[in-house]
């Protein structure tokens, strides 16, 4: 396996808080890579680093094989690098079918392709993926109306739509109810195996991500802790420490 | 079916109205300019959420552009302003329709690059920033303008007067601007249709989304700002026409009066929907004439009342009442699956 996103000694510092240092990662192409860590130990921002929500201060991050750390955040996005939001954002006035169709994928759409309407295959995808999440009766109401955890699903599917090669999620798990969970941590291996979307997962519940990833990341105080293989990271003293010493 | 009859009818009575009413001839044209500056500032306003404030801008500009067109095919543009009314300056019917004809196209095209180059710098403010900003364009225009001398400076431009009966002149004013208008219906209800609408309304709801989407924000933005803006500028060219005398504060740039009026037309009809501007639009028009003709020095005063009762009561406007009121006219509805396709 290759790796489709790298990082190497990207730094960020908002006034005197050091968010990130030195953080070096890699994401393998068609994999599933967790990345863990108390609050506030950087995740968040390592993601809004790595999709241009913000320049970062030193280091480098390449994906598929292009530095990608100076580029805008459409820009990245259009090169098929998405994430979702740790705070859900969908479009809350509309209904769940016009936030499924408005976000399909503007990688290809030229101007005179905008001022196309959406087709019977969109409107079909568009519904059949929010079928694929649970959605598919509430399609047409409002989705500033559904519940936080519905819209997590939507924003989920929304980012299928787009079809992205690799999807960055901000704890997808957040929020929903612990009965779903199972559900949705089986959508999101489908989304990985069917659609072969390469996911990198910001989770806190460590059920999900030992369930899930091959690879595990673990932050720290802005600094990378360890990495490995889940199980290994799972009984990493330093890991529990962190954990422990968070509380 | 019966919307088709409705258009129908709308169309028709468009076509007769100023038949029936000659007197109120130039009562519609005024309404008809309204519904095209609602309709257009509700594009970027009501459906991108960029509110300007600075939208008179474009209208000011298509005067000028119509002035300096239709004078500029004939004759020296400073001359001619510097003579103000001293030469002798005339225009056969034929050098006027055709001056009319390419102001009402160099109007619109201008504007559009106007607000490409404007949206450039002023893209990157939001909210109420972005309103300020816009307003801060038109006002500095207008003192521009005021200042220049080739076309007239603070005296403002003499339009040439019209050839032919004035009465019928009235009619062909009336009818530019239905046309216009009617062209800019259509072409907004085929515009939201489209993916480009729904972008634009994405990038109102949550521009950050968008953006993280990979929506190209700024290029839609500014087109959608160039789309409203040609509509403004022909409007204002056909203003140009219809006033033959303009200045450039009180007329061309008149930020406090058509500039704020076309967003109240909005709020009062419902920002972000089809036919609130439309509906806003003639509630306004009607509005300011009642009180215009019947509190005539308390006028500004019922009219500022009007906006605050808006502001604070009806914040979506009539169609945005109406949807809160009956959301099933507006498609929200619960659906299960049919059986068959859940297979
Ligand atoms: N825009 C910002 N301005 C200033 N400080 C920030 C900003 N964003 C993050 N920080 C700081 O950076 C640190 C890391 O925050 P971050 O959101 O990345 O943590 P996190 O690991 O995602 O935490 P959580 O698990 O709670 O979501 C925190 O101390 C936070 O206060
Ligand atoms: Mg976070």
């Amino acid at each position: 396996m290759s790796s489709i996103i790298e990082l190497n000694g990207v730094s960020k510092s908002f006034g005197g808080v050091k968010a990130n240092a030195d953080i070096s990662m890699k994401v393998e192409k068609g994999g599933i890579t967790g990345l863990i860590g108390p609050n506030g130990s950087g995740k968040t921002t390592l993601f809004n680093s790595i999709v241009g929500y913000h320049p970062i201060d030193k280091g480098s991050i390449k994906f598929e094989g292009q530095e990608i750390s100076k580029m805008l955040v459409p820009e990245i996005a259009r090169l098929g690098l998405l994430r979702t939001f740790q705070t859900t954002r969908i479009y809350g006035a509309m209904n769940c079918v016009q936030n499924m169709l408005i976000s399909l994928p503007h990688r290809k759409m030229s101007l005179m392709d905008a001022l196309k309407r959406n087709t019977r295959e969109d409107y079909e995808r568009a519904e059949h993926l929010l079928e694929f999440v649970g959605l598919y009766e509430k399609r047409n109401l409002r989705s500033g109306s559904l519940s936080f955890g519905q819209q997590k699903l939507l924003e989920f599917a929304m980012a299928l739509m787009n079809e992205p090669t690799v999807l960055l999620l901000d704890e997808p798990t957040a929020g929903i109810n612990p009965t779903l969970i199972n559900g949705l941590i089986d959508r999101l291996k489908r989304a990985n195996s069917e659609f072969g979307i390469t996911l990198l997962i910001i989770e806190h519940n460590m059920r999900v991500i030992m369930n899930m990833a091959d690879t595990v990341y673990c932050l720290a105080h802005g600094e990378m802790l360890a990495s490995g293989k889940p199980e290994d990271i799972q009984d990493d003293p330093r890991v529990i420490d962190a954990y422990l010493g968070a509380h | 079916m019966n919307k088709a009859l409705l258009y129908i009818a709308i169309i028709a009575f468009t076509i007769v109205a100023p038949f029936l009413f000659p007197a109120y001839n130039t009562q519609l044209a005024t309404l008809w300019l309204m519904i095209i500056v609602a309709l257009s500032w509700d594009m970027t306003g009501g459906q991108m959420g960029y509110n300007s404030l600075g939208n008179i801008f474009f209208y000011g500009t298509g005067m000028y552009v119509a002035a300096v067109v239709t004078i500029g095919l004939v004759y020296n543009v400073g001359e001619y302003t510097a003579a103000s009314g001293g030469g002798i300056y005339e225009w056969t019917p034929t050098q006027y329709y055709t001056g009319l004809a390419l102001s009402l196209i160099a109007a619109g095209l201008f504007c559009s690059l106007c607000a490409i180059i404007i949206g450039y710098l002023t893209f990157g403010l939001r909210g109420p920033y972005f309103a300020i900003g816009t307003l801060g364009v038109a006002i500095a225009a207008g003192e521009l303008v005021s200042n220049w001398d080739w076309v007239g400076g603070g005296q403002g431009i003499s339009m040439p007067s019209p050839p032919g009966d004035f009465e019928n002149f009235k009619f062909l004013i009336y009818f530019l601007y239905a046309a216009t208008g009617v062209a800019l219906f259509m072409f907004c209800k085929w515009l939201y249709s489209t993916r480009f609408g729904a972008a634009i309304n994405a990038i109102r709801d949550d521009e950050e989304k968008a953006e993280a989407m990979g929506i190209h924000t700024l290029r839609y933005k500014l087109v959608a700002w160039a789309m409203s803006a040609f509509f403004v500028g022909v409007a204002g060219a056909i203003s140009a026409f219809q006033l033959i005398h303009f200045e450039p504060l009180e007329t061309a740039y008149q930020t406090i009066n058509l500039g704020i009026f076309m967003v109240v037309c909005v709020l009062l009809g419902g920002k972000g929907t089809l036919w609130g501007p439309v509906i806003g639009a003639i509630m306004f028009h009607v509005f300011k004439e009642l009180t215009w003709n019947y509190f005539l020095g308390w006028q500004w005063v019922a009219l500022g009342a009007l906006i605050v009762v808006v502001v604070v009561y009806f914040q979506d406007g009539l169609m945005g009442w109406l949807a809160t009121k009956k959301p099933e006219w507006f498609g929200e509805t619960i659906e299960e699956k049919p059986v068959e396709a859940a297979q």
